[in-house]
């Protein structure tokens, strides 16, 4: 067994006397991916948070590359690798294309050159190079999303954590988005997915934990996961017919 | 006169760009004053009590202030918005205080006997942080502060640190007012602690967003318009707040974004963006 990317053991967080994550253990190896589903208020967003140092951890483990980041604060976990895709299309709406992929490529150390980097992105998301000068608000949400995944690999980080890329997107966009995941793994990029597009979700992941209340109430193959009927209806509300 | 006129006219620019540099990265300081005055006496002791001469003094002062900047930007800077915009209001208040009540300082009757800033100083100074203005809306570290005000939290997901930028722009932007100070007290002779009021704060606030705050132009326009108009229209003297208030409102309505509005995207960094 690989050693794990990221890690987390009896991680629990707590909004003042109410807790959020209870015991949550999950660990990502080298070039997985892994989904964490559940429904609305089941810890999704708490996990993230603590994982990209947003919200202190009350007790528990998390670990980058085998070393603790508890108390360390997002740029700094972004810069050692770990790099965070908000929720929601977070882009920089005043700046343009180019400018928010230049910030992402210079704040963190590069490999490539700039032009390499941008070039093998704009080829992906050729919607991007004809809006390079326009500026990021300009365009659409599903673009902005576009956006945001491909900032994430102009420069490309040990680890992404993509936080609910399906968020306020339209179906269309949900399945380009999902798309665009797709290769990010077929590319053998570790990714942690967090999102409530259950199916979606479990059918892009290698491997899957269900959250529910703040706890793990399962977790295994992707696949099993998500042929567990029982599972999906009980806990996740996937009754109806199945999404994007 | 003209003299005079010119010598407000430049110190306005200096201070109206300590604001701007401070709103690079979204925070709206009320206390740039309050930095005024702390090298405005940081360079009249210097010079008057042990003798430094002005050409140290005032470097010496704009460390100064922009320590007492860092020192206060610190706790300060975890605040955002409308609080942030509070705390420099108290810095403000608390700066003009305690000169008041310090007799080292000279209390409310002021410090005295400081002399020689000539005016080709002043235009130096305003050439030397304009230039150092433009060539920073030409750099990569334009783009990082522009992130930092358009959304912090998703400047921070992508490796900036942000308290780093915002200290960075809060401490720069408080030694522009202290080279301000510095010079504007050598000019008088004789400063008092009213001097430092905190209407200085917020008029200069004004010059910037009456200018346009997404250009380092705004600003300079701005403070040179609304320094020199009353000046010149003797009849606007006695309404020159009424002619601030009037202004604002109708600038907000028509013009929200400032006189000179524009922002060039991409204008920077030629090299990448202009294939």
């Amino acid at each position: 067994m690989t050693a794990p990317v990221l890690e987390t053991r009896s991680l629990s967080v707590a909004y003042g006397p109410i807790r959020a994550l209870s015991g949550v253990s999950i660990r990502i190896a080298e070039g997985e991916t892994v989904a964490v589903v559940g429904a609305n208020g089941a810890g999704k967003t708490t996990l993230m948070k603590a994982l990209s140092g947003l919200l202190p951890a009350q007790s528990g483990e998390i670990a980058f590359q085998g070393r603790s980041i508890k108390g360390r604060g997002p740029h700094d976990l972004a810069r050692a690798g770990m790099l965070h895709v908000p929720e929601g299309r977070g882009t920089l709406g005043t700046l343009t294309v180019e400018e928010n992929l230049r910030i992402a490529y210079d704040v963190r150390p590069a490999r490539l050159g700039y032009d390499e980097a941008t070039a093998a992105v704009f080829a992906r998301f050729p919607r991007l190079a004809d809006r390079r000068r326009q500026r990021a608000s300009s365009m659409s949400g599903g673009e902005q999303q576009m956006l945001a995944l491909a900032r994430a690999i102009v420069n490309p980080p040990a680890m992404l954590l993509v936080d609910e890329p399906s968020l306020g997107l339209s179906p269309l966009m949900v399945k380009e988005a999902f798309n665009v995941l797709h290769e990010f793994r077929d590319r053998g990029t570790t990714m942690l997915v967090v999102e409530q597009n259950v199916r979606s979700a479990l059918r892009l992941a290698d491997r899957g934990y269900v959250l529910r209340q703040g706890e793990v109430i399962a977790s295994g193959p992707a696949a099993e996961l998500l042929a567990d009927d029982q599972l999906l209806n009980r806990y996740l509300g996937t009754r109806t017919k199945e999404g994007a | 006169m003209i003299q005079d006129y010119l010598f407000f006219t430049g110190i306005n620019i200096l201070l109206a760009w300590s604001v701007y540099v401070v709103l690079l990265t979204g925070n709206l300081s009320f206390a740039q004053g309050a930095f005024m005055a702390i090298g405005c006496y940081a360079a009249g002791i210097m010079t008057t009590r042990y003798g430094v001469p002005l050409a140290v003094a005032v470097p010496a002062a704009m460390l100064l202030s922009s320590a007492a900047a860092v020192l206060v930007g610190f706790p300060a800077l975890r605040v955002r918005g409308i609080y942030l915009i509070l705390v420099t209001v108290g810095v403000t208040f608390c700066v003009r205080i305690a000169l008041e009540n310090v007799a080292y300082t000279g209390g409310v009757e002021g410090l005295k006997g400081m002399s020689g800033t000539r005016l080709w100083h002043l235009g130096a100074a305003i050439a030397a942080v304009g230039l150092l203005l433009f060539l920073l809306s030409r750099s990569p570290l334009q783009r990082i502060l522009d992130a930092v005000r358009e959304d912090d939290r998703v400047a921070a997901s992508l490796g900036v640190n942000l308290t780093y930028v915002k200290l960075l722009a809060f401490g720069a932007g408080a030694a522009i007012a202290g080279l301000a100070g510095a010079l504007y007290g050598h000019y008088l002779i004789f400063v008092r602690p009213d001097n430092f009021d905190i209407l200085v704060s917020i008029f200069v606030v004004l010059y910037v967003i009456l200018g346009g705050v997404n250009n380092m132009w705004g600003p300079l326009l701005g403070a040179t318009v609304m320094t020199l108009l009353p000046e010149f229209i003797r009849a606007l003297q006695d309404w020159r707040p009424t002619m601030f208030g009037v202004a604002i409102v109708v600038m907000l309505l028509l013009r929200p974004e400032g006189l000179l509005k524009f922002r060039q995207p991409s204008a920077r960094w030629s090299g990448h963006a202009g294939r």
